[in-house]
């Protein structure tokens, strides 16, 4: 029999003391999937709410894609539709996006975010920022998401998921640790495991994506990070 | 521009899939592209409970009701077609062809041009052209149509067609038995002029009928009524729903008349097996549909009607169903056991595919008119919508 732990590591970072990578870090275990989806979304959803945000005072969140965070928006999304959670006065910036899909693809990122979260709360859509793979200049959108993060007064929350290999977002293993939004390349691993998703033709998935670096999720206020794990008994 | 978002689970995906309908401009609008192009939400949102959204229903063939008879050369054809358009709403029926049933020459020419192509709305179903059933038709197998005004086009073909009905700007429809001398060139005129050719009324076996879709035939005229009975030897047009002989990525299409009296469900079972994508639920309703027991005109011809049976006063021959389509649609899904799916689309995306409508009519796709029904889980009609436009709403539901 399986078990899953899945594990947080929060990452609080002080301002001032950048050159310390880590403050403080906590690690939480818990026994399954659904459990670890609701804490995550309770601390997500405690974390806006403390914060009071308003007209001139919008929290800011970071948030990924892909299997692992499923249950927490859908946790997020009963929240909100209970009544108990607004995201009125929240602005997003999701990790990454493929370069060279359709925006309506249902394989690309824009999809998920709409049909996983996006349609079924009250987010401003002119506050949900996803990088444009289809843009005329790669370079210039990642910097133009960059700047919107800055005007955006930083990222109060980074939500993310880190990969068996350790890498986040597109960032793989070795990445810069003072890595900006960027353009990459697919590991070969991360095309494959992707081939499944696209009828199972390689030439269909796609090869780069532009990403948040590691630099960008580190400036965040407070960073939060997902893994599930199986553990044979 | 306004944008509205109903709350409630869609035909299609799966039902057990809730969505989301999105409308603006009298059209199902794409909310994924609204929110990352133009930045934009819902400018008002109408909670329809959980209930199924379904395209609106489209009948191909109503011969008239609640008094009125499309086949009547009244002065005032058009507020006949208005009123019935107005009242099938609350079965909901969104679009509807205005059948006549076999006339005089006279007739046609005197109610064909009253009855313009329209668009739904608030007035009512929209019409998306004539249903013309008869007067080539079979002798044998004329069941409530008046004799004596039956025709053959041997002598000139297209030009007696002409001669007959007159211009067929407004006709979408002809129903025709293909036994008929010289039926093939009638049949490819019409199909170039856009008309639909539909085989009925005849006593064709499965030959002649395979020759006839070859021809251009699209469509089969309530399957089983009015045709030679289905033989192992020769399955007649019955046949056609499993033919070899048809056209390469050709659809035939059948019309089934479910009002529990028309077919036995035996039957229906046997058709819906057999070809499912084919199958077109009409009413065939006749003007007694909505009136109570007793007289009525249909045609050239007195009516008896006594619950949910129609005939021709003194025979025991069935001239109609004065069933509405939202009890078509509820029978034909207990007699089959189908899905919902698919008996919601039989009343809405099979006929549209018939009239080559299917982009604009039938489904909820993004595009298309904003024609639909609110439904309860036992398909009972809630609310009708014509362009995104509340038409019709069920007592229960103004509260």
């Amino acid at each position: 029999m399986n078990v899953v732990k899945t594990f947080f590591f929060p990452l609080g970072l002080d301002f001032l003391s950048w050159k310390l990578c880590i403050t403080v870090m906590r690690l939480v275990i818990l026994d399954n999937y659904d459990l670890a989806s609701e804490w995550a979304a309770k601390y997500i959803c405690n974390r806006i709410i403390q914060f009071k945000p308003g007209q001139d005072r919008y929290f800011t969140l970071g948030l990924p894609t892909g299997s692992t965070p499923l249950g927490c928006y859908k946790k997020l999304i009963e929240y909100h539709k209970n009544g108990d959670l607004s995201f009125k006065y929240v602005k997003t910036f999701n990790m990454d996006e493929y370069v060279g899909l359709p925006r309506n693809h249902p394989e690309s990122y824009h999809s998920y975010m709409w049909n996983n979260f996006f349609k079924h709360i009250d987010i401003d859509p002119n506050n949900a920022h996803i990088l444009d793979g289809n843009a005329a200049d790669l370079e210039a959108e990642c910097d133009a998401f960059e700047k919107k993060i800055k005007e955006a007064g930083g990222i109060d929350l980074f939500v993310g998921g880190i990969g068996p290999d350790g890498h986040i977002a597109f960032n793989e293993p070795g990445s810069s640790l003072v890595s900006r939004t960027r353009l990459k390349t697919l590991a070969m691993d991360t095309i494959l495991a992707n081939a499944k998703y696209f009828d199972g033709d390689l030439s269909k998935v796609p090869t780069m994506a532009l990403t948040v670096g590691v630099g960008t999720v580190m400036d965040a206020r407070e960073v939060r990070i997902k893994c599930s794990l199986m553990f044979p008994l | 521009m306004e944008l509205g978002m109903c709350g409630a689970a869609s035909q299609c995906p799966p039902l057990s899939h809730r969505e989301d309908l999105w409308v603006r401009g009298g059209r199902i609008l794409d909310p994924e592209k609204l929110f990352f192009e133009e930045r934009r939400v819902a400018d008002e949102q109408r909670d329809c409970g959980g209930r199924i959204l379904a395209p609106g229903f489209i009948d191909v063939q109503i011969n008239g009701g609640f008094g009125i008879d499309f086949s009547q050369a009244t002065e005032d054809v058009g507020a006949g077609v208005a009123l019935v358009a107005r009242r099938i709403l609350s079965h909901g029926v969104t679009s509807f062809c205005p059948t006549l049933v076999t006339s005089p020459p006279e007739v046609y020419h005197k109610v064909l041009p009253q009855i313009p192509v329209k668009s739904g709305g608030p007035h009512g179903a929209g019409v998306l052209g004539v249903h013309l059933e008869g007067p080539f038709i079979s002798r044998e197998k004329r069941g409530a149509h008046p004799e004596a005004h039956l025709c053959s086009f041997e002598a000139n073909a297209f030009q007696d067609v002409l001669a007959t009905y007159g211009p067929l700007d407004n006709v979408r429809i002809v129903t025709l038995a293909p036994e008929l001398g010289r039926s093939h060139e009638v049949i490819q005129a019409l199909t170039a002029h856009g008309i639909c050719v539909s085989l009925g009324h005849s006593v064709a076996d499965l030959r002649a009928a395979e020759e006839a879709v070859r021809s251009g035939a699209t469509f089969i005229t309530h399957l089983f009524n009015a045709m030679l009975p289905f033989h192992h030897r020769d399955p007649g047009i019955v046949g056609l729903l499993t033919s070899d002989q048809l056209p390469p990525g050709r659809c035939i299409f059948y019309g089934m008349i479910a009002d529990g009296m028309h077919t036995n469900p035996a039957a229906l079972r046997i058709a819906h097996r057999a070809h499912p994508q084919g199958l077109v639920l009409v009413t065939d309703a006749v003007p007694a549909l909505g009136l109570g027991n007793g007289r009525h005109t249909l045609g050239q011809q007195e009516v008896e009607v006594d619950g949910l049976t129609a005939y021709i006063a003194g025979t025991k021959t069935l001239c109609g169903s004065i069933a509405p389509m939202d009890v078509c649609v509820r029978h034909f899904l207990q007699a089959t056991g189908c899905s919902v799916e698919s008996a919601l689309e039989a009343a809405s995306l099979h006929p549209a595919q018939l009239l080559g409508l299917e982009k604009r009519k039938g489904t909820l796709d993004f595009g298309a008119d904003a024609d639909f029904v609110v439904l309860d889980d036992s398909l009972h009609v809630q609310a009708t919508y014509i362009s995104g436009e509340l038409v019709w709403q069920a007592e229960e539901a103004r509260q």
